[in-house]
């Protein structure tokens, strides 16, 4: 699994792609960045007055987003190599209980990736008896409750802002899981096609 | 508290990559080979969304972010937030900084807290994934589900932080 990259909008590099990147690469990565450059190059050129805070705001956030980044993404390489995904599955069962929950939350909040990298372990854990509940509440905390996320929010939010949505989104996630198992069940079980090998292979959209 | 938080992140983090490396240096190589590639991963995006902030709180002044995002902006402007927020696919990582350049300019927390959770909770655009790998009726549930307490989450928080 190298799911680690957040990549984000649409049409992000695709996974496993090459290391070395050719300059037209570079230039579609980069193509924002460079919109960006220009925007701020004609403000420059014909509102000189405003030149000085865009620029100002843009190096203040900078070294704000690179000091916490630096940390961040040396945090997603330990849970990259320490997490054991393949063992998420044992251990998440209908009969697991709260035990149950409290390590989907903690799978959850491990991992890293965006959260489409999250459907196919989800899928999987589902097909192979982990339970509705279980599975909803390790997909809501990949998505809202990341550690990484967490860190760059008090970073930038602040301690009280984190706290409050974590002790909020929390709780959710679990009454959610349980609605959902509820009517999962009373509506004659799951609506998944049968586990195909491929499962597991990182999205192609 | 931030720098406080940064510091105890870089020994923490640090610290735990030397022990790692002092265990297993192949693995050790791995999560930095990792780490590598998420920074420069993220970083087209998140030079832009930098960029993004620049020019918006340079050019933007806050009276007007303050008039159209503030306390006074009323319920539309929490609900454009919410629905931007649960429409658009943004990566956390980087919807954070830019909530919070527009919450330190003046926004209302619950606005702000708004669009947050309809980033984080509800994902429309990957969907069709999901429904491909959970099925339609947990997948549907689930975002229907998170469309309400995302909503709800972000007035509570309005509520508490104000």
């Amino acid at each position: 699994m190298n799911t680690n990259l957040p990549q984000q909008m649409s049409g992000g590099a695709p996974q496993g792609a090459p290391v070395k990147k050719t300059p037209r690469q570079w230039l579609a990565d980069y193509r924002w960045v460079l919109l960006i450059a220009v925007a701020d190059l004609l403000v420059w050129l014909f509102w000189p007055a405003q030149a000085t805070p865009v620029v100002r705001n843009t190096w203040d956030y900078f070294a704000e987003m690179v000091v916490i980044l630096i940390p961040v993404a040396v945090l997603m390489g330990l849970f990259e190599v320490w997490v054991p995904k393949q063992l998420i599955g044992k251990y998440l069962g209908r009969e697991s209980g709260w035990k149950g929950i409290v390590l989907s939350f903690l799978f959850g909040m491990a991992p890293t990736g965006p959260l489409y990298a999250a459907f196919p372990i989800a899928g999987m854990l589902l097909q192979k008896g982990a339970s509705p509940l279980n599975v909803v509440v390790f997909l809501n905390t990949w998505a809202a409750l990341k550690v990484p996320q967490l860190i760059v929010e008090t970073n930038f939010l602040g301690p009280a802002f984190m706290l409050v949505r974590l002790a909020l989104t929390a709780p959710s996630a679990i009454l959610m899981g349980w609605l959902i198992q509820k009517g999962i069940e009373r509506t004659g079980g799951l609506d998944i096609t049968p586990l195909q090998s491929g499962v597991l292979a990182p999205p192609s959209a | 508290m931030s720098s406080l938080l940064t510091w105890s992140m870089y020994i923490v983090v640090f610290g735990a990559l030397g022990v790692l490396a002092l265990r297993d240096r192949a693995k050790a190589k791995q999560a930095v080979k990792v780490a590598v590639k998420s920074f420069f991963g993220i970083l087209p995006i998140m030079l832009a969304i930098i960029g993004l902030i620049g020019l918006l709180l340079g050019l933007v002044s806050p009276e007007i972010i303050a008039r159209y995002l503030g306390q006074g902006a009323g319920w539309w402007a929490t609900l454009t937030a919410f629905v931007l927020g649960a429409a658009l696919y943004i990566a956390s990582l980087v919807s954070i900084p830019l909530a919070a350049s527009l919450l330190r300019a003046g926004a209302s927390v619950t606005t702000i807290a708004a669009f947050l959770t309809g980033l984080m909770m509800v994902n429309t655009l990957t969907l069709p994934l999901e429904i491909s790998h959970l099925g339609k009726k947990m997948a549907l549930s689930r975002n229907l589900l998170s469309l309400l307490f995302a909503f709800a989450i972000a007035i509570v928080m309005g509520m508490v932080l104000q």
